[in-house]
Protein backbone atom coordinates (compact mmCIF):
# COMPACT_ATOMS: atom_id res chain seq x y z
CA UNK A 1 0.00 0.00 0.00
CA UNK A 2 3.23 2.28 0.70
CA UNK A 3 3.78 2.58 -3.11
CA UNK A 4 0.11 2.49 -3.99
CA UNK A 5 0.71 5.75 -2.14
CA UNK A 6 4.02 7.37 -3.82
CA UNK A 7 2.48 6.66 -6.96
CA UNK A 8 -1.10 9.03 -6.10
CA UNK A 9 1.43 11.61 -4.65
CA UNK A 10 3.29 11.58 -7.59
CA UNK A 11 0.29 11.63 -9.84
CA UNK A 12 -0.99 15.00 -8.03
CA UNK A 13 2.79 16.76 -8.80
CA UNK A 14 2.45 15.75 -12.07
CA UNK A 15 -1.10 17.14 -12.95
CA UNK A 16 0.61 20.33 -10.87
CA UNK A 17 3.12 20.68 -13.04
CA UNK A 18 0.97 20.15 -16.36
CA UNK A 19 -1.19 22.88 -15.42
CA UNK A 20 1.76 25.37 -14.30
CA UNK A 21 4.34 25.19 -16.74
CA UNK A 22 4.81 27.51 -19.23
CA UNK A 23 6.32 25.10 -22.10
CA UNK A 24 2.91 23.00 -23.84
CA UNK A 25 4.70 19.92 -24.85
CA UNK A 26 6.36 19.95 -21.09
CA UNK A 27 2.50 19.98 -19.86
CA UNK A 28 2.07 17.05 -22.14
CA UNK A 29 4.99 15.54 -21.28
CA UNK A 30 3.89 15.18 -17.66
CA UNK A 31 0.53 14.48 -18.36
CA UNK A 32 1.62 11.72 -19.85
CA UNK A 33 3.91 10.65 -16.22
CA UNK A 34 0.42 10.71 -14.90
CA UNK A 35 -0.99 8.37 -17.30
CA UNK A 36 1.90 6.06 -16.47
CA UNK A 37 2.06 6.30 -12.82
CA UNK A 38 -2.15 5.42 -13.31
CA UNK A 39 -1.37 2.50 -15.27
CA UNK A 40 1.22 1.20 -12.63
CA UNK A 41 -1.42 1.85 -9.92
CA UNK A 42 -3.65 -0.25 -11.92
CA UNK A 43 -1.26 -2.91 -12.11
CA UNK A 44 -0.72 -2.73 -8.40
CA UNK A 45 -3.99 -3.25 -7.56
CA UNK A 46 -4.16 -6.32 -9.24
CA UNK A 47 -6.15 -5.08 -13.02
CA UNK A 48 -3.67 -5.70 -15.46
CA UNK A 49 -6.68 -5.34 -18.27
CA UNK A 50 -7.03 -1.75 -17.47
CA UNK A 51 -3.22 -1.23 -17.00
CA UNK A 52 -2.72 -2.85 -20.42
CA UNK A 53 -5.33 -0.62 -21.97
CA UNK A 54 -4.68 2.19 -19.89
CA UNK A 55 -0.92 2.58 -20.99
CA UNK A 56 -1.95 1.81 -24.81
CA UNK A 57 -4.37 4.48 -24.57
CA UNK A 58 -1.98 7.12 -22.98
CA UNK A 59 0.28 6.31 -25.58
CA UNK A 60 -2.18 7.19 -28.83
CA UNK A 61 -3.05 10.13 -26.83
CA UNK A 62 0.04 11.56 -26.09
CA UNK A 63 1.17 10.99 -29.62
CA UNK A 64 -1.72 12.80 -30.83
CA UNK A 65 -1.49 15.83 -28.43
CA UNK A 66 2.57 16.13 -29.38
CA UNK A 67 1.30 16.42 -32.64
CA UNK A 68 -0.91 19.09 -32.41
CA UNK A 69 0.65 20.98 -30.08
CA UNK A 70 4.21 20.95 -31.25
CA UNK A 71 5.75 24.05 -33.29
CA UNK A 72 2.22 26.11 -32.75
CA UNK A 73 2.31 29.03 -31.11
CA UNK A 74 -1.07 28.77 -29.22
CA UNK A 75 -2.78 31.58 -27.51
CA UNK A 76 -1.63 31.60 -23.55
CA UNK A 77 -3.22 33.69 -21.06
CA UNK A 78 -1.44 34.27 -18.03
CA UNK A 79 -3.33 38.05 -17.29
CA UNK A 80 -6.33 38.49 -15.27
CA UNK A 81 -7.89 38.64 -11.90
CA UNK A 82 -5.92 35.55 -10.31
CA UNK A 83 -7.06 36.99 -6.80
CA UNK A 84 -10.60 36.36 -7.53
CA UNK A 85 -9.91 33.21 -9.30
CA UNK A 86 -7.53 31.89 -6.21
CA UNK A 87 -10.38 32.89 -3.78
CA UNK A 88 -12.95 30.94 -5.47
CA UNK A 89 -11.11 28.05 -6.40
CA UNK A 90 -9.96 27.82 -2.94
CA UNK A 91 -13.51 28.17 -1.87
CA UNK A 92 -14.86 25.03 -4.18
CA UNK A 93 -12.38 23.40 -2.99
CA UNK A 94 -13.14 23.61 0.53
CA UNK A 95 -17.01 22.97 -0.28
CA UNK A 96 -16.05 19.64 -2.31
CA UNK A 97 -13.64 18.37 0.50
CA UNK A 98 -16.24 18.99 3.34
CA UNK A 99 -19.20 17.08 0.63
CA UNK A 100 -16.60 14.37 -0.35
CA UNK A 101 -15.49 14.14 3.42
CA UNK A 102 -19.71 13.24 4.55
CA UNK A 103 -19.76 11.07 1.38
CA UNK A 104 -16.82 8.87 1.65
CA UNK A 105 -17.53 7.72 5.28
CA UNK A 106 -20.85 5.84 3.64
CA UNK A 107 -18.87 4.11 1.00
CA UNK A 108 -18.26 0.19 0.94
CA UNK A 109 -14.90 -0.52 2.75
CA UNK A 110 -11.88 -0.92 0.26
CA UNK A 111 -11.48 -4.43 -1.47
CA UNK A 112 -15.15 -5.25 -0.30
CA UNK A 113 -17.87 -4.27 -2.51
CA UNK A 114 -21.19 -4.48 -1.68
CA UNK A 115 -22.48 -5.83 -4.91
CA UNK A 116 -23.80 -9.38 -4.99
CA UNK A 117 -23.56 -9.73 -8.25
CA UNK A 118 -20.20 -9.66 -8.68
CA UNK A 119 -19.58 -12.08 -6.85
CA UNK A 120 -22.05 -14.27 -8.87
CA UNK A 121 -19.95 -13.52 -11.69
CA UNK A 122 -16.42 -14.28 -10.22
CA UNK A 123 -18.33 -18.04 -8.60
CA UNK A 124 -19.80 -19.25 -12.00
CA UNK A 125 -18.30 -17.13 -14.65
CA UNK A 126 -16.01 -19.62 -15.82
CA UNK A 127 -18.60 -22.51 -15.63
CA UNK A 128 -21.11 -20.57 -18.00
CA UNK A 129 -19.00 -19.05 -20.49
CA UNK A 130 -15.80 -20.69 -20.60
CA UNK A 131 -13.60 -17.85 -20.70
CA UNK A 132 -10.68 -18.11 -18.03
CA UNK A 133 -10.40 -14.35 -18.48
CA UNK A 134 -13.28 -13.11 -16.10
CA UNK A 135 -12.92 -9.41 -17.41
CA UNK A 136 -13.85 -10.24 -21.33
CA UNK A 137 -16.54 -12.87 -19.70
CA UNK A 138 -18.23 -9.80 -18.29
CA UNK A 139 -17.73 -7.59 -20.92
CA UNK A 140 -18.37 -9.66 -23.64
CA UNK A 141 -21.17 -12.13 -22.41
CA UNK A 142 -22.56 -10.84 -19.27
CA UNK A 143 -22.47 -7.54 -20.43
CA UNK A 144 -21.87 -7.34 -23.52
CA UNK A 145 -24.54 -4.65 -24.33
CA UNK A 146 -22.24 -2.33 -22.77
CA UNK A 147 -19.72 -3.38 -25.00
CA UNK A 148 -21.96 -2.60 -27.87
CA UNK A 149 -22.42 1.28 -26.35
CA UNK A 150 -19.26 1.70 -26.15
CA UNK A 151 -18.68 0.54 -29.85
CA UNK A 152 -21.46 2.83 -30.80
CA UNK A 153 -19.87 5.89 -28.74
CA UNK A 154 -16.19 5.15 -30.89
CA UNK A 155 -18.35 4.81 -33.84
CA UNK A 156 -19.91 8.15 -33.49
CA UNK A 157 -16.42 9.62 -32.38
CA UNK A 158 -14.99 8.34 -35.74
CA UNK A 159 -17.52 9.94 -37.67
CA UNK A 160 -17.94 13.54 -36.11
CA UNK A 161 -14.22 13.33 -36.35
CA UNK A 162 -13.99 12.74 -40.31
CA UNK A 163 -17.00 14.90 -40.66
CA UNK A 164 -15.35 17.94 -39.15
CA UNK A 165 -11.86 17.75 -40.64
CA UNK A 166 -13.11 16.21 -43.95
CA UNK A 167 -11.56 18.09 -47.09
CA UNK A 168 -14.75 18.54 -49.33
CA UNK A 169 -16.29 21.67 -47.28
CA UNK A 170 -12.68 23.28 -47.59
CA UNK A 171 -12.11 24.87 -50.69
CA UNK A 172 -13.31 28.11 -50.50
CA UNK A 173 -9.79 29.84 -49.95
CA UNK A 174 -10.98 33.03 -48.79
CA UNK A 175 -13.77 31.88 -46.56
CA UNK A 176 -11.28 29.79 -44.58
CA UNK A 177 -8.37 32.48 -44.59
CA UNK A 178 -11.51 34.43 -42.51
CA UNK A 179 -12.06 31.84 -40.04
CA UNK A 180 -8.58 31.85 -39.57
CA UNK A 181 -8.20 35.45 -38.34
CA UNK A 182 -10.40 34.64 -35.31
CA UNK B 1 10.98 21.23 -42.10
CA UNK B 2 7.74 20.60 -44.01
CA UNK B 3 9.67 19.15 -46.85
CA UNK B 4 11.24 16.59 -44.83
CA UNK B 5 8.12 15.69 -42.89
CA UNK B 6 7.05 14.29 -45.86
CA UNK B 7 9.97 11.78 -46.17
CA UNK B 8 10.09 11.08 -42.94
CA UNK B 9 12.42 10.81 -40.51
CA UNK B 10 16.40 9.73 -40.42
CA UNK B 11 17.82 6.39 -41.68
CA UNK B 12 18.21 5.07 -38.40
CA UNK B 13 14.81 5.52 -37.31
CA UNK B 14 13.13 3.98 -40.73
CA UNK B 15 15.64 0.46 -40.37
CA UNK B 16 14.51 0.51 -36.66
CA UNK B 17 10.80 0.73 -37.72
CA UNK B 18 11.14 -1.49 -40.68
CA UNK B 19 12.47 -3.99 -37.79
CA UNK B 20 9.83 -3.47 -35.11
CA UNK B 21 6.45 -2.84 -37.11
CA UNK B 22 5.62 -6.54 -37.52
CA UNK B 23 6.60 -7.56 -33.94
CA UNK B 24 4.32 -4.50 -33.06
CA UNK B 25 1.43 -6.30 -35.25
CA UNK B 26 1.90 -9.69 -34.00
CA UNK B 27 1.88 -8.55 -30.22
CA UNK B 28 -1.29 -6.79 -31.49
CA UNK B 29 -2.70 -9.89 -33.16
CA UNK B 30 -1.83 -11.94 -30.01
CA UNK B 31 -3.25 -9.67 -27.44
CA UNK B 32 -6.61 -9.79 -29.11
CA UNK B 33 -6.64 -13.74 -30.23
CA UNK B 34 -6.02 -14.64 -26.46
CA UNK B 35 -7.99 -11.71 -25.04
CA UNK B 36 -10.39 -14.58 -23.32
CA UNK B 37 -7.72 -16.93 -21.93
CA UNK B 38 -5.00 -13.93 -20.72
CA UNK B 39 -5.27 -10.34 -19.75
CA UNK B 40 -6.35 -7.94 -22.82
CA UNK B 41 -8.53 -7.92 -25.36
CA UNK B 42 -10.11 -6.69 -28.23
CA UNK B 43 -9.57 -2.83 -26.98
CA UNK B 44 -6.06 -3.23 -26.26
CA UNK B 45 -4.71 -5.09 -29.08
CA UNK B 46 -6.73 -2.83 -31.45
CA UNK B 47 -5.17 0.24 -30.11
CA UNK B 48 -1.66 -1.59 -30.23
CA UNK B 49 -2.10 -2.69 -34.39
CA UNK B 50 -3.68 1.10 -34.80
CA UNK B 51 -0.14 2.51 -33.01
CA UNK B 52 1.67 0.43 -35.35
CA UNK B 53 0.52 2.06 -38.24
CA UNK B 54 1.04 5.09 -36.50
CA UNK B 55 4.43 4.39 -35.44
CA UNK B 56 4.85 3.78 -39.83
CA UNK B 57 3.17 7.19 -40.63
CA UNK B 58 5.55 8.93 -37.97
CA UNK B 59 8.50 7.40 -39.22
CA UNK B 60 7.89 7.58 -42.96
CA UNK B 61 5.80 9.93 -43.61
CA UNK B 62 2.00 9.86 -44.83
CA UNK B 63 2.42 8.71 -48.65
CA UNK B 64 4.01 6.04 -47.61
CA UNK B 65 1.58 4.38 -44.83
CA UNK B 66 -1.57 5.48 -47.10
CA UNK B 67 -0.42 3.23 -49.71
CA UNK B 68 -0.27 0.27 -47.73
CA UNK B 69 -4.06 1.21 -45.88
CA UNK B 70 -5.62 4.00 -47.60
CA UNK B 71 -7.76 6.24 -44.97
CA UNK B 72 -11.35 4.86 -47.55
CA UNK B 73 -10.12 1.45 -46.47
CA UNK B 74 -9.69 2.26 -42.96
CA UNK B 75 -13.37 3.70 -42.83
CA UNK B 76 -14.32 0.73 -44.76
CA UNK B 77 -13.21 -1.78 -42.09
CA UNK B 78 -14.21 0.35 -39.07
CA UNK B 79 -17.74 -0.05 -40.67
CA UNK B 80 -17.16 -3.76 -40.88
CA UNK B 81 -16.24 -4.41 -37.78
CA UNK B 82 -19.05 -2.73 -36.22
CA UNK B 83 -21.33 -4.64 -38.79
CA UNK B 84 -19.96 -7.95 -37.78
CA UNK B 85 -19.71 -7.15 -33.83
CA UNK B 86 -23.91 -6.80 -34.83
CA UNK B 87 -24.03 -9.42 -36.54
CA UNK B 88 -22.27 -11.99 -33.58
CA UNK B 89 -25.29 -10.35 -31.59
CA UNK B 90 -28.08 -10.77 -33.71
CA UNK B 91 -27.04 -14.67 -34.59
CA UNK B 92 -27.83 -14.90 -31.06
CA UNK B 93 -31.34 -15.06 -32.12
CA UNK B 94 -30.89 -18.74 -33.36
CA UNK B 95 -30.31 -19.69 -29.73
CA UNK B 96 -33.29 -17.75 -28.14
CA UNK B 97 -31.94 -13.87 -27.26
CA UNK B 98 -29.39 -11.40 -28.04
CA UNK B 99 -26.10 -11.77 -27.45
CA UNK B 100 -26.31 -15.46 -26.64
CA UNK B 101 -23.70 -17.70 -26.45
CA UNK B 102 -24.43 -19.94 -28.46
CA UNK B 103 -21.14 -22.18 -29.55
CA UNK B 104 -20.25 -24.53 -28.13
CA UNK B 105 -17.85 -23.37 -25.17
CA UNK B 106 -15.01 -25.96 -25.13
CA UNK B 107 -12.91 -26.80 -22.58
CA UNK B 108 -10.60 -23.94 -20.08
CA UNK B 109 -7.58 -22.35 -20.96
CA UNK B 110 -7.37 -24.13 -24.82
CA UNK B 111 -6.86 -20.81 -28.00
CA UNK B 112 -10.44 -22.42 -29.29
CA UNK B 113 -12.62 -21.90 -26.58
CA UNK B 114 -15.38 -19.70 -24.85
CA UNK B 115 -18.11 -19.36 -27.81
CA UNK B 116 -18.56 -16.05 -29.29
CA UNK B 117 -16.07 -13.97 -27.14
CA UNK B 118 -13.12 -14.82 -29.23
CA UNK B 119 -14.82 -13.58 -32.25
CA UNK B 120 -16.33 -10.39 -30.51
CA UNK B 121 -12.93 -9.48 -29.53
CA UNK B 122 -11.92 -10.02 -33.24
CA UNK B 123 -14.44 -7.85 -34.37
CA UNK B 124 -13.97 -5.15 -31.59
CA UNK B 125 -10.55 -5.29 -32.96
CA UNK B 126 -11.01 -4.20 -36.26
CA UNK B 127 -13.25 -1.43 -35.07
CA UNK B 128 -10.92 -0.15 -32.67
CA UNK B 129 -7.52 -0.05 -34.32
CA UNK B 130 -9.05 1.52 -38.00
CA UNK B 131 -11.05 3.72 -35.82
CA UNK B 132 -8.49 5.18 -34.54
CA UNK B 133 -5.85 5.44 -36.99
CA UNK B 134 -8.54 6.90 -39.25
CA UNK B 135 -9.14 9.57 -36.34
CA UNK B 136 -5.41 9.73 -36.21
CA UNK B 137 -5.10 10.35 -40.03
CA UNK B 138 -7.71 13.07 -40.20
CA UNK B 139 -5.92 15.15 -37.58
CA UNK B 140 -2.49 14.43 -39.04
CA UNK B 141 -3.96 15.84 -42.89
CA UNK B 142 -5.77 18.87 -40.89
CA UNK B 143 -2.55 19.77 -39.92
CA UNK B 144 -0.52 19.83 -42.56
CA UNK B 145 -2.74 21.86 -44.29
CA UNK B 146 -2.71 24.52 -41.79
CA UNK B 147 0.81 24.55 -41.94
CA UNK B 148 1.17 24.79 -46.13
CA UNK B 149 -1.47 27.95 -45.76
CA UNK B 150 1.07 29.57 -42.86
Amino acid sequence: MLGLHILLVLMIIGAIIAIEVKDLLSSVVAVGAVGLCLSIVFLILKAPDVAITQLVVEILALIILIRATLKKDLPFSTSGRWLVNTFITGAFIVVLMVIAAKCFQDLPKFGYPDMRVARTYLSEGMAKTGATNIVAAVILDFRAFDTLGEATVLFAAVISVLAVVRRVGRKKEGQQEEEEEY
Amino acid sequence: MIQEKHKGMSLIVKTITRLTVGFIILYGIYIISHGHVSPGGGFAGGVIIALSFIHLMLAYGKEETLKRLPHNAASILESIGALLFLMIAVLGFTGGSFFLNFIPKGEPFRLFSAGIIPLCNVAISFKVSAGLFAIFVALVLLKLDTEKKE
